[in-house]
């Protein structure tokens, strides 16, 4: 069935979709509709799960992490200075092994005060322990959350997974979205089944003063989660293409088979940035598009071309574009600049203009220091 | 002897199950142990504690034993209410209704960092058990001060003793309209499974504080804990109530001051403590007219309570 919905609505369809049993939230600019729209699914029985109006993010992440560890599937959702705030608790579902689910709304951060996207907020959260994915488009919003479950949930994996979209470009924008039935959806994504649990009759103490020596093997557990991640989310990705239609990668390649340049993007300037290659190769460019859909784990071993133009909606201050240093790991020639904080619109046009630039070896801050 | 209602009048009728086994990393004469070993014992088996960072994640016992036979979940400083509201909600849900979710925080993480999700829980009704166990400083990390501190008592952050008076978390907690609010202290153990017991009967937000008095942070023997506790009772520094669904009564020897007992000089409880050995004689001046006052309150709430309009 077509749905024409903003992204946080179509979020809270998808988390409702999920069946999470708890729900802890706190409203924060603007992924305040997703909350809203659960605390109606819940209020009029359309959705069972305890939904906990917590006092702030913090208290959200912390009343996930309560009820993952009972076995209880969770939701939580937010943006910019609740993520911030939620930092703490982000290391501790992380740690702990808890296949949260949380919907990240990006936002700029303060001061001053600013409420339109960039990406700092959830790049911030680098070392958390998340798997981060990245949507560009309402129904890769619905098919992260759904699929985010089970890949969290993966016994290979055991990991909280966050996805972010941009303020107001997607989360306010309403745009067609399929949703499939939800007796599909639950052929998908089975009942969550805990690798472990708080159980009073196994007694266990979870959380306790470690050694430092099984302190380094939980770290060392992490990161090998992380890397077989990889393959569970193309695995899962795969079977959601085969159930319905539309199968995921770790990244969306877009006419890059014959291209000299590809541009790499994450969240919503990969759309723009999609018609700025069509536009380019309509004038004889050979130029492509990288749209990264996750950036925990990072893809670097599938971002092969020779020639790649980083744009970065987000900045790293004192080093550059977070995405652009990270991909340095590939060894490739890369054209790193920074676009479009604090909501300033990035179009077609400035992709263009931004390709322009790197065939003439430039690089930089798109337009204060390059245009 | 045990009565009717599952009260116990004297240590001898407490239950013969222990939930706080040999090895744990408790000091000696930690009050905390004592407590706990107390309050596990009314609370059963089919108990979930939520332990922040405070004494108890180090007496607990290292990675990977062990010491209490109940399922813990530690959670960060600030963060305990908020994560048993999670833990509260998954019984809830998963239908696992029988199980008691008990946070088990020191006064660090209830009076102070973690009294923003406190409030929240409180606020919120949610269903379990808070228990701050007071020893009236941060601990943990070695003798601090904290918003429990009293007066005039010395610690590594107040060398010239504290400033300030300590807050009433518990009045505090009265301003949340929760079914149940206790103080209790091990000195009296009997009172402690009790109100352990009676809240566990209860359902929604309860709150539980017991007073611990601390050998190495208050500086005092390790063989003197109880008797600190229970004097500390007897000079008023510490009380006895109860608080049921708004109606607030006075237990034990507290009461019986404000029956007309004696309350004794409060110095007899500050001279065993080396953390008001420093005290000037202003300083202790100022402690006795503090307590004076807090008693007035007592004494008025108590009449109030025991009125007969009531």
């Amino acid at each position: 069935m077509i749905f024409i919905d903003t992204a946080n609505h179509i979020s809270a369809l998808a988390a409702k979709m999920a069946k999470p049993h708890v729900i802890a939230a706190y409203p924060i600019t603007p992924q305040t509709t997703i909350v809203e729209r659960l605390a109606e699914y819940v209020e009029s029985g359309q959705l069972n799960a305890d939904f906990i109006r917590v006092e702030s993010e913090h208290s959200a992440m912390a009343a996930c992490i309560g009820a993952s560890a009972m076995g209880a599937r969770t939701f939580t959702a937010t943006a910019s200075h609740g993520l911030l705030l939620m930092h703490e608790m982000l290391h501790w579902a992380g740690l702990a092994r808890l296949p949260v689910v949380m919907v990240n709304v990006n936002r700029a951060i303060g001061p001053g005060w600013n409420i339109w996207s960039d990406l700092n907020d959830s790049l911030s959260q680098r070392d958390t322990g998340w798997i981060q994915f990245y949507a560009s488009s309402n129904q890769e919003v619905f098919d992260n959350i759904i699929q985010a479950y089970k890949i969290g949930e993966s016994e290979e994996v055991m990991l909280p997974v966050m996805i972010s979209y941009d303020g107001f470009t997607l989360s306010h924008t309403s745009m067609p979205v399929e949703v499939p039935e939800q007796s599909k959806i639950d052929e998908f994504l089975p009942p969550f089944k805990p690798a472990w649990k708080i159980d009073v009759e196994n007694p266990i103490t979870h959380g306790n003063i470690v050694p430092p020596e099984p302190y380094m093997e939980i770290r060392y557990s992490m990161q090998r989660a992380m890397e077989r991640a990889k393959k569970i989310i193309e695995e899962v990705g795969e079977e959601w293409g085969k159930k319905f239609g539309r199968e995921y990668d770790l990244i969306q390649e877009y006419k890059c088979d014959d291209a000299d340049y590809v541009m790499v993007t994450m969240g919503a300037i990969s759309a723009e940035a999609r018609f700025a290659v069509d536009e380019l190769r309509k004038r004889g460019e050979k130029v492509g598009l990288v749209n990264l859909r996750t950036f925990r784990p990072f893809p670097y071993e599938k971002l092969k071309y020779e020639k790649m133009i980083v744009i970065d909606r987000n900045v790293s201050p004192g080093l550059g574009g977070v995405v652009y240093h990270e991909m340095k790991k590939t060894g490739k020639d890369l054209y790193g600049f920074i676009a479009g904080l604090g909501g300033v619109d990035v179009s077609y046009k400035d992709f263009e203009r931004i390709y322009e630039l790197a065939k003439r070896g430039k690089e930089g801050w798109y337009p204060l220091e390059v245009k | 002897m045990v009565s009717f209602r599952g009260e116990i009048v004297a240590i001898k009728d407490l239950p013969l199950d222990e939930y706080v086994l040999k090895g744990h990393a408790a000091c000696p004469g930690c009050p905390i142990t004592i407590a706990l070993r107390i309050a596990l014992k009314a609370l059963g088996k089919k108990t979930i504690l939520v332990i922040p960072a405070c004494c108890t994640a180090v007496i607990e016992a290292l990675y990977p034993k062990t010491a209490f036979n109940v399922p813990i979940l530690n959670i960060a400083f600030e963060a305990s209410a908020a994560g048993a509201s999670g833990v509260a909600s998954a019984l809830k849900m998963l239908q696992q209704k029988d199980i008691t979710p008990v946070v088990w925080a020191g006064d660090g993480g209830s009076y102070d960092i973690g009294l923003q999700a406190l409030s929240g829980a409180l606020e919120r009704g949610t269903n379990f058990i808070y228990v701050c166990y007071n020893n009236q400083m941060y601990s943990n990390t070695g003798i601090q001060r904290s918003g429990a501190t009293p007066y005039g008592a010395w610690t590594t952050t107040t060398w010239t003793g504290k400033k300030e008076r300590q807050k009433e978390l518990a009045e505090i907690v009265m301003a949340h309209h929760i079914p149940y609010i206790a103080t209790a202290t091990i000195a009296y153990p009997e009172d402690l499974f009790n109100k352990m017991k009676k809240a566990k009967e209860i359902k929604g937000s309860r709150y539980i504080e017991i007073l611990a008095p601390c050998p190495p942070g208050w500086r005092f023997d390790m063989s003197k804990t109880v008797e600190m506790s229970k004097l500390a009772v007897e000079t008023g520094a510490w009380v006895l109530y109860e608080v049921v669904n708004g109606k607030m009564e006075f237990n034990g020897y507290s009461k019986r001051i404000l029956e007309g007992k004696e309350r004794k000089p409060v110095e007899e409880w500050l001279k065993m403590q080396g953390r008001f050995r420093h005290l000037k004689e202003e300083e202790l001046a100022k402690i006795k007219e503090m307590l004076d006052e807090k008693w007035k309150e007592y004494k008025k709430l108590y009449s109030s309570e025991t009125s007969p309009d009531k």
